[in-house]
């Protein structure tokens, strides 16, 4: 009743191919984005930039990445965890080695970087696939993992392996406020979202599918598998290293490499996984699932144990928290092996009909 | 069909109304010295990140038994980050709304990212032990206190230690020392002190750096079998440690030529190691393991024995459990200092706090009177010294507990001094920091 393109007529090819085809999807999203941009920054407390709001729009961002390569590409990576930290360092040297580098030209010449070495790393996707290239990515983890503690030039040298920047800001905007960094964050992935979206929708977009889907076929009709393979690798790892600069730069503000190793990678990997392979949403959705839950759990625990008259010590919350977090995923994965954002989609075709399904 | 779309809806409704309820609720108690605990009860640190935590707790239960602070109860609450950088800094942001007074995050990670937050929230950092050594300067680093030693004090005293074993400092010369580090900040920071010492005296310093969480070093050793070093110094936490030792017992390496820094020196390092790892020296940060202390008397009786004690009873007094209450007396001790200022019987605020901090003066006197007799020596900190004290012993593990050398030693004040001023200015310039001058440090 509320939901339905009844009666919204398309008389362009304009109006075809618009990204939101239905007006009410279309007013949604904007709805969404005006609040994220406008009402969020009044209604949060520090806290809830800081340590929730801010970490999940970078990783959804990361996200994003890696769902461009594996749910649209089909190529399984196991290396985004070292395309974070390449994009995180290498926007660390071009603004402290380069004088008067712009910050926002630091982060996305750090994601240039993170995309060159995506496609060093996607070569031997040309004659392997599968579990097979999952192994293969994973060099690229422990290569960047070496190559960031041991090459002192990296780290500029700091003794103890840790680099830290300060004082961000743009055409005079000091970014320092939870607030501002927020929004910072959020203008990126707004932006990265849409270009994500068009590229998908595009003939880029729809070559990757069809090398996903069934490359021989794919190459019998006439796409390159390996412009095609090597643009996802490159596109994936540009979003994955600028949201490893953001990462080091807005959200950190100091690192080491840890904050990037092989856990990260495969934290991303299960986003992707959960949230919906294929799915511009499912990242978003997976982001939020795999960064906010865990925090949710260990402050929801204490309180319902607190209204039971219980006290739960802090190792048991911990270890409670991995339980109940490792069976919500098994929950998920059985009852929709395609992701939350297949909910979604599912709970959008059931409001066309209602109040009256078949 | 009808049960999937039931349990699913349940689910995800659950999550979500949940987490609508559960926003930050403060609940600041009036005329309570609110302590933030960070700590790892799980995780591959858990085992020497357990009993530092209950010995921190302990001690503020202890103080509450003994009628609080002039009066005011200190309260806590802990949050477990397993040793991760960023749940640490969530675990930051989560108690610095509830009033912290200081943050003790034992990490140095985790001080390496909130050294830059702490001036901003006006909360002190005390990182007794750990932590970023040049914070010492306390003209440039306000708001961190790396008090009782750093890594710096820690490696210089080291080589102190086997210089005098060796006969002497000039006796170094081309000896050859190997570092075995947990590749991360923590394990990091000794090596500029150790380099410098090396270019001193002319011995050659081998860097050994072993990946988290360190049960891998089978490599390690056998660099180390064929390279025969004089001593090596063990830079280790958690099960690095006693997989350091099983491997120095597998390839015949003499535990008594090495020595670890205060970290690789507790019970659950070479406990499992047991007769193994006998002869196996360690710094200590002041305080070995100290059963039979006074104020170790009163915890069992005060606390533990009202039913009270955060872990086992036969934990109270080990290495690792004194290191959590002495930290905790240290900033217990930082808001008493700040309450002689700003009003007694007040809860003090963070900025209060770290005025007391800087002007702790706890003599010999005042820690006997506090049970800390034979455990601790003074600590006076300043405005360009944070840190207070670098007195170290060296404790020896016979097998079956740890003995406490009869020798203190310190670090070398000149050297210690002149790095620790090169970093922080370094820093300070980094930073666009202006040092506080000696007029601004008496306000």
């Amino acid at each position: 009743m509320l939901y339905r393109e009844n009666g919204q007529f398309k008389t362009t090819y304009a109006a075809d191919q618009q990204i939101f085809t239905i007006a009410q999807d279309k007013w949604f999203v904007l709805g969404v984005v005006a609040f994220a941009f406008l009402a969020v920054p009044m209604l949060a407390d520090e806290y809830m930039f800081r340590a929730i709001l801010i970490p999940f729009l970078i990783l959804s961002l990361a996200a994003l990445g890696v769902n461009l390569l594996v749910g649209y590409c089909g190529q399984i990576t196991l290396g985004a965890g070292a395309f974070m930290a390449v994009g995180a360092y290498a926007a660390y040297n071009f603004l402290i080695r380069i004088d008067g580098m712009p910050l926002i030209g630091a982060l996305l010449l750090g994601g240039l970087t993170s995309a060159g070495l995506g496609i060093l790393f996607g070569i031997p996707s040309l004659r392997v696939r599968g579990l097979y290239l999952a192994v293969a990515t994973l060099a690229a983890q422990f290569f960047c993992d070496w190559a960031f503690l041991r090459i002192k030039w990296f780290t500029n040298d700091s003794s103890s392996g840790s680099v830290s920047v300060s004082d961000l800001s743009v055409l005079g905007w000091v970014v320092d406020t939870p607030a501002e960094k927020y929004l910072f964050c959020l203008g990126f992935i707004v932006v990265f979202a849409m270009i994500a979206k068009n590229l998908t929708r595009a003939t880029i977009g729809r070559q990757w599918m069809a090398i996903r889907d069934m490359d021989v076929a794919a190459e019998v009709i006439g796409i390159r598998p390996m412009y095609a393979k090597l643009s996802a690798f490159a596109v994936s790892s540009f979003f994955v290293g600028v949201a490893g600069a953001l990462w080091g730069f807005v959200h950190l503000g100091s690192w080491e490499p840890a904050a990037f190793s092989v856990d990260r990678s495969f934290q991303l990997l299960f986003m992707v996984i959960i949230g919906g392979l294929g799915s511009i949403l499912g990242s978003f959705v997976g982001a939020a699932f795999i960064v906010i839950l865990p925090i949710f759990l260990n402050q929801f625990l204490p309180a319902l144990g607190g209204l039971l008259g219980l006290h739960i010590s802090t190792a048991a919350v911990s270890h409670a928290e991995l339980i109940i977090f490792g069976s919500l995923i098994v929950f998920f994965l059985i009852v929709e092996p395609h992701g939350l954002a297949r909910l979604w989609a599912i709970a959008k075709e059931k409001l066309r009909l209602w109040p009256f399904p078949h | 069909m009808k049960f999937r779309a039931l349990a699913l809806a349940a689910a995800v409704s659950a999550v979500g109304l949940t987490s609508a309820t559960v926003s930050t609720a403060a609940f600041a108690q009036a005329k309570e010295q609110f302590f933030p605990v960070l700590v790892y009860r799980t995780g591959a640190y858990a085992a020497n990140g357990n009993p530092w935590a209950n010995g921190y707790v302990d001690y503020l239960k202890l103080v509450n038994a003994k009628g609080g602070v002039n009066g005011v109860k200190l309260s806590f609450e802990e949050c477990e980050f397993g040793y991760a950088t960023d749940r640490g800094v969530e675990c930051y942001e989560r108690l610095k709304g509830k009033g912290a007074t200081v943050f003790q995050p034992l990490s140095t990670g985790v001080t390496f990212a909130l050294t830059d937050k702490a001036p901003v929230d006006k909360i002190p950092l005390v990182t007794a032990g750990y932590g970023r050594s040049e914070s010492q300067d306390g003209s440039v680093f306000n708001w961190n206190f790396p008090l009782l030693g750093t890594y710096w004090v820690g490696a210089d005293v080291a080589i102190q230690h086997i210089a005098k074993q060796a006969g002497g400092l000039d006796k170094l010369k081309g000896k050859k020392i190997a570092l075995v580090y947990h590749d991360s900040p923590f394990g990091k920071e000794p090596i500029p002190l150790l380099q410098e010492r090396a270019k001193m005296h002319g011995f050659e310093l081998m860097l050994l750096p072993v990946a988290h969480p360190g049960v891998e070093q089978k490599a390690t050793w056998l660099q180390i079998r064929q390279a025969r070093p004089d001593n090596v110094l063990l830079w280790g936490w958690g099960v690095m440690n006693s997989t350091a030792l099983k491997e120095a017992q597998a390839t015949g390496f003499a535990r008594e030529k090495m020595l670890g820094i205060w970290w690789a020196g507790a019970e659950p390092d070479v406990k499992d190691v047991g007769a193994g790892a006998k002869g196996y020296a360690a710094l200590t940060l002041q305080h070995s393991a100290e059963p039979n202390s006074k104020v170790v008397k009163d915890m069992l009786e005060m606390v533990h024995a009202k039913g009270q004690g955060t872990g086992p009873k036969e934990e109270v007094g080990s290495v690792l459990y004194m290191r959590g209450l002495i930290s905790s007396m240290v900033a217990v001790e930082g808001v008493r200092k700040a309450q002689e200022r700003y009003g007694k019987g007040k809860v003090m605020t963070g900025e209060q706090t770290r005025w007391g901090l800087e002007n702790l003066n706890l003599d010999q006197k005042t820690l006997d009177g506090m049970g800390f007799a034979g455990v601790m020596r003074p600590v006076q900190t300043s405005c360009l010294d944070h840190m207070g004290s670098s007195w170290v012993r060296i404790q020896t593990w016979d097998g079956t507990k740890w003995t406490p050398g009869a020798d203190w030693y310190q670090a070398d004040e000149k050297l210690l001094r002149s790095m620790v001023l090169n970093a922080s200015r370094k820093y300070a310039e980094e930073k666009k920091i202006t040092p506080r001058t000696p007029e601004q440090c008496k306000q």
